[in-house]
């Protein structure tokens, strides 16, 4: 990344669950931030901004949120920034709150990103009837059925690819404290019984609606020297966008994230991802999403992501684990979904990833994207600075 | 949708923790010039698209602007209500609003002169759905026939034999 060092030298999320009723929106943010705080070993009078984001403000109903939450996060009288890039937005957010520490505007930066999705009804927010078109489905869900269609027929792949992976990262949720969906007795028999919404997208394939949230301390190197415990370092960040539609548009492996990948790997000096990233916390909401994004970002050749799936190269102790956090199929606070990717990764670099740790990993990729598949956002961090 | 009269829902403890407060918005859209010609064309049982001058694809809608090229749209081009189903969702869930009986099928469809795909019902038995399919719009009568997407039903086989992948496959 070009500009001064940045470091991660505080890392916090909540517990995520279908209902948090403890706490508020205020509260639920609140948990996170001070989790972050506490890891950076600084109280919220430290920070010099804070960078926020969630899904669109129709979700909860609750028109710029980020307003009500300045008491909340210590951002009194601070400069607050609020990014929107539908559901990449948690990377997105990182990424600018990124950029306020290399480009030298602050020292020490806070950035939370949230959804309380018990207080909103997401799947209704995202199918409200759209002027001069007929009603076609409801959810996301519907929406990226068609394109995991076009992805099975187009490599091949086998037809219980996408069971393999909603298995899998429900067996590493297992491994992880914080993640919502706790299903210990997941297996391909359960995941091909459970009822199929969206055909070819099972319910067990898809992600659950969580309440949860995200925070992260980015500082400079000079104000990490200070911290506790052993940063990870920002050694890449890129976001790219393309239309929802346009002719030739390739739906399963957007440019926007080949562009997108090729830029952060530029950055950090990574010319063979399988073999430079330790691991990658990608952003998988529909279980086939990770065998595409695997292509997308230059992990597998093209039509041949499922095959690392079906492998066992993507699960912990594999050869390029991914999602060991058990990722957005079992946790999905929307708005934070995608930077809980990028903290993942952070953790894993740090060494702090508890039961889901990948041994010895020293660089790791953290990926969002959103809308239609046109919001691609992604940073590498790193154990080492240089 | 949630529905305001019905009363809060009360926890076991006879406690109200959370209220169902829906929301609506009213507003106008304004179709603009090229979707406005397009909703015309609907009505009169024609599908209007638009050529971009440079790249020369035929967009269905039109949208005024080439999305690739960021130009004015060039000469407008009738294309044919059919067209090649290139990919699909086979809808199990019910919602707010629904037309189709469950289980129905959406999809994408790349009608004949057109280089974008457009998202429309199917009907057709779910399991005989296929990957290039051949589609042919059915047609509201003209006498109710709305300024919309709507002004079609839906697509129905065409009964021809399915389109060759290659012929398909830019528009996945
Ligand atoms: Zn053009």
């Amino acid at each position: 990344m070009s500009g001064r060092a940045c470091a991660i030298t505080g890392i916090g999320q909540t517990k995520h669950a279908s209902k948090r009723d403890d706490v508020s929106i205020a509260g639920l943010c609140r948990e996170a931030a001070l989790r972050a705080l506490e890891d950076a070993g600084l109280s919220f009078a430290d920070i010099d901004a804070v960078v926020i984001g969630k899904a669109p403000d129709m979700f909860e109903g609750v028109m710029m949120p980020e307003l009500y939450l300045a008491d909340a996060l210590g951002a009194v009288g601070k400069p607050m920034m609020r990014v929107h890039t539908a559901g990449s937005v948690g990377g997105s957010t990182a990424i600018v709150a990124a950029h306020l520490i290399s480009s030298g505007v602050h020292e020490r930066v806070l950035t939370v990103s949230f959804e309380k999705q018990s207080e909103s009804d997401a799947m209704w927010a995202l199918s409200h009837k759209y002027p001069f078109q007929p009603p076609l489905m409801a959810g996301a869900g519907g929406f990226f059925a068609p394109i995991v269609r076009s992805y099975i027929k187009r490599s091949g792949a086998p037809l219980d690819t996408g069971i393999a992976v909603a298995v899998k990262d429900r067996l590493h949720a297992l491994k992880n404290p914080y993640a919502h969906l706790t299903l210990p007795e997941i297996s391909n028999d359960m995941v091909k019984a459970s009822p199929m919404l969206w055909d070819p997208i099972r319910y067990l394939e898809t992600c659950p609606s969580s309440d949860g949230a995200c925070a992260l301390v980015l500082t400079s190197a000079q104000a990490a020297r200070r911290a506790p415990g052993k940063p990870a370092w920002v050694r890449g960040t890129s976001m790219r966008t393309e239309p929802a539609v346009f002719a030739g548009r390739d739906q399963v492996s957007p440019r926007a994230g080949r562009e997108c990948a090729a830029d952060v790997y530029r950055q950090a000096g990574v010319s063979n991802p399988s073999k430079q990233i330790d691991v990658a916390e990608i952003y998988v909401p529909f279980s086939w999403f990770e065998p595409m994004w695997l292509e997308n970002l230059g992990f597998a050749e093209v039509n041949q992501g499922w095959q690392k799936t079906m492998d066992g190269s993507t699960a912990l102790g594999g050869a390029l684990p991914i999602n060991p956090s058990g990722g957005v199929l079992s946790s999905n606070p929307i708005g934070a979904s995608g930077m809980l990717r990028f903290a993942e990764a952070a953790m894993q670099v740090r060494g702090q990833a508890g039961a889901h740790q990948v041994d010895g990993a020293r660089m790791a990729l953290g990926h969002a994207y959103g809308g239609a598949s046109q919001f691609f956002s992604m940073w590498i961090v790193s154990s080492e600075r240089e | 949708m949630s529905d305001a009269s019905k009363p809060a829902k009360k926890d076991a403890d006879g406690e109200v923790r959370r209220i169902k407060a829906p929301v609506k918005l009213d507003y106008t859209v304004t179709a603009g010039l090229a979707l406005s010609r397009f909703l015309k064309g609907v009505t009169a049982g024609k599908l209007l698209g638009q050529r971009c001058g440079v790249c020369s694809k035929v967009y269905v809608p039109p949208r005024g602007g080439c999305p690739t090229c960021g130009v004015g749209m060039g000469e407008q081009v009738e294309v044919k209500d059919t067209g090649t189903l290139t990919t699909f969702c086979i809808v199990n869930v019910p919602f707010e609003g629904q037309t189709m009986k469950l289980p129905y099928v959406y999809g994408l469809i790349a009608l004949d002169g057109a280089d974008n795909a457009l998202h429309h019902l199917i009907l057709a038995p779910p399991e005989e759905v296929r990957m290039g399919m051949r589609l042919r719009a059915e047609w509201v009568p003209p006498e109710s026939r709305p300024a919309s997407m709507e002004a079609i039903r839906w697509f129905v086989p065409t009964g021809e034999p399915d389109a060759p992948w290659d012929s398909y496959k830019e528009h996945l």
